[in-house]
């Protein structure tokens, strides 16, 4: 086995070993240890970040792919300049020092790497005035190793880019959320450290495909949010000193409307007691402090194996939208959580001091004891494991759970990389000719530009004479005014619209009617 | 003078003054620009049709697919939708057509607040642009229209805007023997006499057919890198920033996520509160809500807002880093979005959002203006 096989191999193991649900410290304490090694010299530091490039998940990143360039970025460079020069596939190394700066990743396949030399790291700053560090909305981009402080808005926030990977950064002080994909296809939000995040720190909002492990979050308003997305795993985290520690939430209003198939489990859910600092009118400002665990109106959700203590409010809140105060209810989305599974958790000294909803439920239960578990509102099919070993309030609904663990759903990330979104199927040219071409040229008829049929006469069998022509036009026909340049085009798409106008045919006449 | 003479003839006479300007009028039997003939209707093409997104909900970044499309009719029909859209013999008093407050030169929208309907009274609401109406879910400010079909019936039978009746839609119609020969073409199936559900399909087929996604910035989406000035990049990232958050509820690719929200806009100066999506029995929680407009063209729409409140871009960027609530009228309890907050945003964080908001032009594809249209009315411009 050479090196690449043997690391691809440890993470298999890994990944056997978190699915039966065992010592998530070990995988902890030996991922967390890789990245971040003592690097003496850049050339060691090189191997550092090659390293940690090869332990990325072949069902990230496609094992085919050729390994890029590392373009080496210290703290008086531009990052942003190195991701304009980079390529698909290239690895920006980031040498520890403070970056007061933003850079945003609008192509595919670019890693940001920090390198940690002993206790040094690449910290990026925003010094209270900064919106973000880190925007993307690249397919395969990996962002680690990275501190990042004092942003306004996010720390990492991605739009629509598949296949990312954001692991090992620490984020503190910085925003609504600190780790924010959205809209995005298969990913993995690993052994981060996020703290003073006055939303979610960890936000997954409208995504499918999703795992967020081995993380710490403390001293946020909400540790975990799983929102408005499918096939999440959320494991083997330690969530403490939130106000909320980890939430799946359905939240009306959104263009996304579903939260199913998510797995909450491994996880030490403890004292989540913090003062709620969310925003006004914000949904998050509305988590009673002191919840351990909160389900609002997801379904086929799994609690699963969690170490749930000192939760002042409540271990676990299951909610429809209604019993929210702050939250106006969607048509369009359902909303009551249904199919809730509560396996074995241990539970310990939750609910000392409750909110008066639940202390309401309480005289209702004639118990003076505050609840492990609390449902609240509708919903149906929810059950619950062992229902004699815990504090359960208002479950008088659920029944006995079937399903006796989540070992079967080792995970939801995909077994190959998600789609990547780019014009690379093989009707690129038709989708250029159709949406640019097509606003001056017609088949047979003078538009802006002269008909497609007279320049297929000229350029017979010559695609790449067009190709060429529309880099670069000059005035031809006296009667017609200039084409502007489609330089912006690539020469490959050049071509494939050359190609594809040479093929365009007569619009079919329309057979008279009788 | 020509409009005089056809009100004075009569019926009897009507034709032969029709084909005096009128006999040449022949519907296109090709699609228009960004559309593909397919087994006789014409089918959007759009390089963001390579592009998914989750759910296939067509929100999300740069690379992400269109939300669905309604397509599929024919070039006749889409061509007699563009007659209809500019004769004024549509309306009441023959002097008003959906071109008069959705002017082309205006990117399909008015440049007044309020448009003037048949009688020359405001309406109440700001006529939005029809670019890309082909991809919306739901219609007018408070979303109550879920088709272009259910749509077009409000301002042609509203009293205040077209003031016409079905009945006298499709008298006035059935009257003009250009019509019934156009009709037949465009809807081969149909019944001898023109019917209303004709009149909205044609009006739908054009609507749907204002496509604009070749801005500056699709170029960019698409991945050509110097598409946007630095300016204009500095705008998009304080646009999808989650400080501004204006992405959040005018995603891209289309610029709306077709939500309605509650932000709590001022009213113009005298006028009542407008109860938006609220007004609709069980809804009362969107009080004071409307739908999220796409920002396409934006640039080119002024004034903004439900009721045209704001006269430029720069005033209506400015008002979302006032303060959540700040205009809300005294009395009123909103449930306003979560997304409107306290952002803080720099003066020069709004004008570079507005640098952004211009690379959303795009009228590539503005279809022409007829020179006559059936009627023998002259069309609007």
């Amino acid at each position: 086995m050479d090196k690449k096989q043997l690391q691809r191999f440890a993470v298999i193991a890994m990944v056997a070993i978190v699915a039966a649900g065992a010592s998530h410290i070990y995988t902890r304490h030996t991922m967390v240890t890789a990245p971040s090694a003592p690097a003496e010299s850049t050339s060691m530091a090189l191997a550092g970040a090659r390293g940690a490039a090869g332990a990325v998940p072949g069902y990230l990143v496609d094992p085919g792919r050729a390994a890029g360039q590392i373009l080496v970025v210290k703290p008086e460079d531009s990052v942003q300049d190195a991701v304009a020069r980079a390529q698909p596939g290239d690895t920006i190394q980031i040498m520890p020092g403070v970056y007061h700066q933003t850079v945003y990743i609008d192509k595919d396949d670019i890693a940001l790497v920090g390198v940690i030399h002993g206790s040094d790291w690449p910290t990026f700053d925003g010094e209270g005035k900064r919106n973000d560090a880190v925007l993307y909305s690249g397919n395969g981009v990996r962002v680690e190793n990275l501190k990042i402080v004092n942003y306004k808005g996010n720390a990492i926030m991605g739009q629509a880019g598949n296949n990312f990977v954001i692991r090992h950064n620490r984020i503190a002080n910085s925003g609504v959320y600190g780790i924010f994909p959205e809209f995005a296809q298969n990913g993995l939000i690993e052994y981060n450290e996020l703290t003073g995040i006055e939303d979610a720190a960890i936000y997954v909002g409208m995504c499918d495909n999703i795992e967020v492990a081995h993380n710490e979050v403390h001293g946020n308003v909400a540790g975990i949010e799983i929102e408005n997305s499918r096939h999440a795993i959320v494991e083997n985290n330690t969530a403490y000193d939130n106000a909320g520690g980890i939430l799946a939430f359905i939240t009306p209003g959104l263009p996304i409307k579903t939260t199913f198939d998510v797995v909450i489990r491994n996880n030490f859910v403890v004292a989540n007691n913090h003062k709620n600092f969310g925003a006004p009118g914000s949904i998050v400002s509305g988590v009673p402090s002191g919840t351990g665990i909160i389900v609002m109106a997801a379904d086929d959700v799994i609690i699963e194996n969690n170490f749930i203590r000192d939760n002042k409010n409540a271990g676990i809140i299951v909610a429809d939208h209604k019993s929210f105060a702050n939250i106006t209810p969607d048509p369009e989305a359902d909303p009551n959580p249904d199919r809730v599974s509560v396996l074995w958790n241990l539970f310990d000294n939750n609910g000392s001091d409750p909110i008066k909803e639940v202390r309401a439920l309480m005289v209702a239960g004639l118990t003076r004891e505050g609840p492990d578990l609390v449902a609240v509102g509708g919903g149906s099919g929810s059950c619950v494991a062992a229902a004699g070993t815990l504090k359960a309030l208002n479950i008088g609904g659920w029944g006995a759970c079937k399903r006796t663990s989540s070992a079967d759903i080792a995970t939801y990330l995909l077994d190959k990389p998600a789609a990547p979104r780019a014009l690379t199927t093989a009707d690129r040219g038709k989708l250029i000719y159709s949406s640019v071409c097509a606003g001056c040229h017609a088949y047979n008829v003078r538009m802006v530009g002269p008909p497609t049929q007279i320049i297929q006469a000229l350029y017979l069998g010559n695609a790449q004479g067009i190709a060429d022509y529309i880099a670069n036009p000059v005035k031809k026909r006296a009667d017609f005014p200039p084409m502007p340049p489609q330089s912006h085009l690539n020469a490959d798409l050049r071509l494939a619209v050359a190609q594809y106008l040479l093929t365009v045919a007569p619009p079919k006449p329309v057979p008279a009617r009788p | 003078m020509r409009l005089r003479l056809w009100l004075l003839l009569g019926a009897s006479l009507t034709g032969s003054v029709q084909a005096l300007t009128v006999d040449g009028i022949a519907l296109s039997q090709q699609c228009p620009a960004s559309f593909e003939l397919r087994e006789r209707v014409c089918r959007l093409t759009t390089p963001y049709q390579a592009y998914r997104s989750v759910t296939d909900a067509g929100v999300g970044g740069l690379k992400s697919g269109l939300p669905k499309f309604r397509d599929g009719f024919s070039p006749e029909q889409i061509d007699l939708g563009r007659l209809l859209f500019f004769d004024p013999v549509l309306s009441s008093t023959g002097k008003l057509a959906c071109a008069n407050c959705h002017r082309p030169a205006s990117a399909f929208a008015d440049v007044r607040s309020r448009s003037l309907g048949v009688g020359g009274q405001e309406v109440s609401r700001n006529a939005p642009s029809l670019w890309n109406v082909g991809f919306l879910q739901r219609f007018f400010w408070d979303g109550r229209a879920h088709s272009l079909e259910e749509q077009v019936r409000g301002p042609l039978y509203g009293a205040l805007e077209m003031g016409t009746t079905p009945a006298k839609l499709v008298a006035t119609l059935n009257g003009i023997p250009a019509y019934r020969r156009l009709f037949a073409d465009a809807f081969p199936a149909g019944p001898a006499n023109i019917s209303s559900e004709q009149v909205y399909s044609a009006l739908a087929a054009f609507e749907s057919s204002l496509v604009s996604l070749n801005s500056r910035y699709d170029l960019y989406a698409h991945g050509v890198a110097n598409a946007l000035s630095a300016p204009e990049l500095e705008g998009l990232n304080v646009f999808r920033s989650f400080v501004a958050r204006c992405a959040e509820c005018h995603t891209p690719p289309l610029f709306t996520n077709q939500q309605v929200a509650v932000i709590g806009m001022p009213e113009p100066p005298g006028r009542t509160f407008d109860p938006g999506a609220g007004a609709t029995p069980g809804n009362s929680a969107l009080r004071g809500g409307f739908r999220i407009p796409s920002l396409r063209n934006v640039a080119l729409t002024a004034p903004y807002g439900h009721a045209g409140q704001f006269a430029t871009l720069r005033d209506t960027v400015a008002f979302y880093t006032g303060g959540r609530g700040h205009a809300v009228p005294r009395g009123e309890t909103l449930h306003l979005h979560w997304h409107i907050w306290e952002p803080k945003l720099s003066s020069r964080e709004l004008d570079r959002l507005v640098d952004f908001l211009q690379t959303l032009s795009d009228e590539s594809f503005r279809p022409a203006t007829p020179t006559a249209v059936p009627s023998g009315l002259p069309p609007a411009t």
